[in-house]
């Protein structure tokens, strides 16, 4: 077998870097996935991505389909033989359906049954030919943004402008809008030409001369090793942001790292601004001391070589000098302004249309943060300082820093009610409370900072349900879930003794008060239920819990978190063993037999006829009170021995007492002692739910 | 010796007209960019080619300084090309309008950094760049998607540069104020009145009430032009509804309960501008069609 690489090359204008790398994906496993099915093979494909182009090597590719034996299966041998044995219509038929004479037929068994079936031969076409069909692989990329172009109808990334596909040194020539792939590719925008690319195996090479790196992982390091090269001859330490680095990868096709500073004097400003306005703003990497203080130094990466090197460092120079002037700016007129005086602004900035303003949530966050912070029993001053914090929780929003650099919300808050005199944990407070901002962020620290992150956050699911925003499906535009999950998180993190439940009323009793509510309380309470019992059982499942015990243990909202969880790992650990199995199955025969009645008439103990009656009635009574005392401690171990401590008298009570008696009322009386003590078992879990494996 | 502001804008003009772009004039009714020009708005909408190219004093109320910041301006200048259908070198066309004014690509470092553009008045978005020199943004360049509530297609290439962010490059100046529109002419002997008189109008004294009824006024007039089919007419009253409406935000008169409401109420009139201006187009048989036909020809 004869075996070439083939090279493709899509030659695009500038590509966002957020898209390339899962474009880079895209492209590669779609790829794979199309090579197998055609029964191409090959050794491996390697991937090339630069702002400019999406590249891959297939290696080693085959220069033929393999060939290919299908079974096809006809009629069964009842219906394709006449009475006299021979091949009948209907054989005859699937022969030439299936291009083949009639003799090529056999017989196979297939369970139990014979049929007819016929052995197809596909003889592999060449690869140059199937290599047209990359048309559609790329014509099928998908990317978060998409356009169209000149009068094309082609929706992509950004335009195309040119295509190579090389199979050897043949060109393989499909086309895509009105560009057809040959053997032309372009280097570096400035630096670089046109050039033919020779064979698939010397297109990086062949693309270094023109100032291309196409390897994205060799352009990665060679940035690496350039700005390490400028920590080691300044004595400096410049920590690299692989996401920064990642999206600066992406930016250029021929790194070349150069360094700038600033004044000094901008070295005041709080450390946040000045890297913001670097990295998000500039791409620039911040440099560091040993000590880990910024300096008046930045790092930027260049798209070319080193030519006129002073004149782009300049340039670079000029335009942070004239953000960082502007942040000076923001800076000292900000201090001007009292955090007390930035609330007041907070009552004309729209919080969300139907939601009033921001003045009015930071108010009722105050008000349920205290209260909250009472009911934890805070000592008085933590209380005050979470009064304090949550008044002044979001008043650098009418900052103009914040109004600048949106993403520093919080943190400048903290800055400047640090200066103002704010003690620290108020300080400290503001910026926590925004925590945790995504699945992996850390839970607020300070104790005031998760009161009022909790309640911040209950208020803008609940407030944002009481108007009927409520997320379905991939609709989370407010990022909703994102923030329950958080509840969840600080709340068990910190241990709060509190259920989403009260949580939940706290919010709601502030937000009814506020009169917006602007749908009926019981589909909104059915709602919140729903959503954040998903939520719960989600940190569960991250947890590792089976879905059938997180089931069995997630009852209502009125159970903290941290007991729940308890129940969960307490059920995981015992799930496999026998006598646990043997205690389930004496508990679910109650919760079964009793699920369709109604707990609550009074049980008349004159109607009882065996003595395992009278013994399983103690008993429950007994787990009553013992459920009050463990649960009530969040005693899980405690409170299942309790109920395990029963099954001896519900397997008595199986094996004497027949509930569904003749006399309706005999039968009547025992099902509701079936009910009372199904209800007592399924306050710790319902068992019935958990699956064993045999 | 690097250009002035004069001769830049007198070479990007004769650069774009051989490319076959129509030089244009500013547009008459205040406007806070050139994509609100009807030489835009407009005739990117429909299946029409046209390119053109002007440039376009644009106002911000809300970004007046009193002349007082050495980079934020009441109005500034764009220099506007559009260009439909977007031709497939629209990027080296641009690239080669910088090294006409003195750019020279191999000693900057030149970069297109993703930047998606939207304009929720117009009711318009589109994909594209900044454009950066050593950083700095100079040029907003955009394909247009969509445009007065309809997508669009063939799609108008936009290319906006900013003129004192360019002069400012090319002359080296750190305040736009010191910059040199002809030999000895500053930025400032031209616009430095302009800034400080427009910033004290815009936030101190301009009469809200008056404002408000001119909104109210214009946002009926731009109905009842549509209403018998006169688009341009409409299309006037609704670049005077934006401009006061921005006015009225710098001024503080609008409450952020009306924010929302107010540029609800523009987009409805632009894409009801929008449609109307299809339809008439459609009536008269795009007849700028038959200049795309005489290109073929060529």
């Amino acid at each position: 077998m004869t075996t070439n690489h083939f090279l493709l090359e899509i030659g695009v204008e500038e590509m966002p870097a957020r898209f390339v790398e899962g474009a880079v994906k895209q492209l590669k496993e779609k790829t794979e996935t199309w090579l197998q099915e055609q029964r191409l093979s090959y050794s491996a494909v390697h991937m090339f991505s630069t702002p400019r182009r999406l590249a891959l090597r297939v290696e080693d590719l085959a220069d033929y389909q393999e060939d290919m034996v299908e079974e096809a299966r006809g009629p069964a041998k009842k219906i394709a033989l006449t009475d006299d044995g021979e091949w009948s219509k209907a054989a005859l038929g699937f022969a030439r359906g299936q291009q083949v004479e009639a003799q090529e037929l056999y017989f196979k068994e297939v369970k139990g049954t014979e049929y007819v079936f016929v052995e197809k031969e596909h003889k592999g076409r060449p690869t140059s030919e199937m290599l047209q069909q990359m048309e559609a692989i790329i014509t099928s990329l998908t990317f978060p943004k998409n356009m169209r172009w000149g009068s094309h109808e082609l929706r992509f990334v950004r335009p195309i402008q040119w295509l190579v596909a090389l199979y050897g040194e043949t060109v393989i020539p499909f086309t895509i809008t009105d560009r057809t792939a040959g053997n032309t590719s372009y280097g570096h925008r400035f630096l670089g030409n046109a050039i033919t690319i020779h064979k698939p195996e010397t297109y990086e090479q062949q693309l270094k001369e023109e100032y291309v790196i196409a390897d994205a992982s060799e352009r990665t390091d060679l940035i690496r090793s350039q700005i390490e090269e400028i920590e080691a001859e300044n004595n400096w330490h410049i920590p690299i942001d692989q996401e920064l680095l990642a999206e600066v990868n992406q930016l250029v096709e021929y790194p070349t790292a150069l360094h700038g500073s600033f004044d000094e004097a901008y070295l005041d400003i709080p450390r946040e601004v000045l890297v913001t306005s670097m990295k998000e703003h500039q791409r620039y990497f911040p440099v560091e001391n040993d000590e880990g203080s910024l300096l008046s130094y930045f790092i930027t990466v260049r798209n070319g070589n080193t030519d006129h090197i002073d004149q782009v460092r300049k340039g670079n120079e000029k335009v942070l000098r004239a953000r960082l002037a502007d942040a000076q700016f923001f800076y000292d007129e900000d201090q001007k302004v009292s955090p007390d005086e930035a609330v007041e602004k907070l009552n004309h900035v729209i919080y969300q249309e139907n939601l009033g303003t921001v003045g009015e949530k930071v108010m009722r966050v105050k008000t349920v943060s205290t209260r909250l912070a009472e009911y934890l029993q805070l000592d008085s001053a933590k209380v005050q300082n979470v009064k304090r914090a949550a008044h002044i929780s979001k008043f650098d929003l009418v900052t103009l820093m914040v109004d600048e650099f949106t993403e520093l919300q919080g943190v400048m808050g903290r800055e400047y009610a640090r200066m103002a005199g704010e003690n620290t944990e108020v300080a400290e407070a503001i910026a926590e409370h925004y925590k945790p901002k995504s699945a992996g962020d850390s839970l607020p620290q300070n104790v005031e900072g998760a009161v009022i992150s909790a309640v911040d956050k209950m208020d803008t699911i609940v407030s944002s349900f009481g108007v009927g925003m409520v997320p379905t499906g991939s609709q989370d535009p407010h990022g909703l879930r994102r923030q329950a999950a958080g509840i969840v998180q600080t709340i068990t993190g910190h241990r709060f003794p509190l259920t989403i439940q009260q949580l939940i009323v706290l919010v709601l009793d502030e937000i009814k008060e506020r009169s917006l509510l602007q749908r009926e309380e019981a589909d909104v309470l059915k709602d919140l239920e729903e959503f954040f019992t998903q939520r719960v059982r989600q940190k569960l499942l991250d947890e590792g819990i089976r879905h059938d015990i997180a089931d069995a243990v997630l009852l209502h909202l009125g159970e903290r978190i941290d007991v729940v969880t308890e129940k969960a790992v307490f059920i995981q650990a015992r799930a496999e063993e026998t006598d646990f199995k043997a205690t389930v199955e004496a508990l679910s025969r109650v919760t079964n037999i009793a699920k369709n009645t109604d707990s609550g008439s009074d049980i008349q103990t004159e109607l009882f006829q065996a003595e395992e009656e009278r013994e399983l009635y103690e008993k429950s009574k007994t787990l009553n009170q013992q459920l009050d005392e463990t649960l009530g401690q969040a005693d899980v171990a405690g409170a299942y021995q309790a109920i395990q401590a029963v099954t001896p008298a519900i397997n008595a009570y199986f094996d004497h007492v027949m509930v569904m008696a003749e006399d309706e009322q005999v039968k009547q009386n025992r099902l509701q002692q079936m009910a009372l003590l199904s209800r007592e078992i399924e306050r710790f879990a319902r068992f019935r739910n958990i699956v064993f494996s045999s | 010796m690097a250009m002035n502001i004069q001769e830049m804008i007198l070479t990007l003009q004769n650069y774009w007209a051989g490319q076959n772009c129509i030089i244009m004039q500013a547009y008459d009714v205040e406007k806070g960019a050139g994509t609100m020009n009807p030489m835009t708005f407009l005739r990117s909408i429909g299946p029409e080619p046209w390119n053109a190219a002007y440039v376009e004093p644009s106002r911000r109320p809300g970004d007046g300084r009193y002349g007082e910041n050495p980079n934020r301006l009441y109005q500034h200048h764009q220099f506007q090309v559009v260009m439909k259908p977007s031709p497939d070198n629209i990027q080296e066309l641009y690239l080669k309008s910088l090294e006409a004014i003195g750019i020279d690509p191999l000693a900057h470092d030149i970069r297109f950094v993703e930047d998606n553009w939207e304009a929720p008045t117009l009711s318009a978005w589109g994909l594209g760049w900044e454009v950066w020199i050593d950083g700095m943004e100079i040029t907003q360049f955009t394909y247009f998607q969509h445009v007065g509530g309809m997508d669009a297609h063939p799609v108008t290439a936009e290319i906006t540069y900013g003129i004192e962010r360019l002069a400012s490059y090319i002359q080296d100046k750190e305040n736009v104020f010191d910059m040199e529109w002809v030999e000895g002419v500053s930025y400032g002997d031209m616009f430095l009145q302009a800034e400080y008189e427009h910033s004290k109008y815009s936030f101190e004294i301009a009469d809200k009430e008056l404002l408000l009824n001119q909104f109210a006024a214009s946002e009926k007039e731009a109905e009842r032009a549509i209403e018998e089919k006169l688009v341009l007419p409409a299309y006037d009253h609704v670049l005077k509804c934006s401009h006061l409406f921005n006015l009225l935000d710098a001024r503080g008169a609008i409450s952020v309960t009306e924010r929302t409401g107010y540029i609800a109420r523009v987009r409805n009139l632009a894409r009801k501008c929008g449609k109307a201006y299809y339809e008439e187009r459609e009536k008269l048989g795009f007849p700028l069609r038959k200049q795309e036909a005489m290109n073929y020809d060529n």
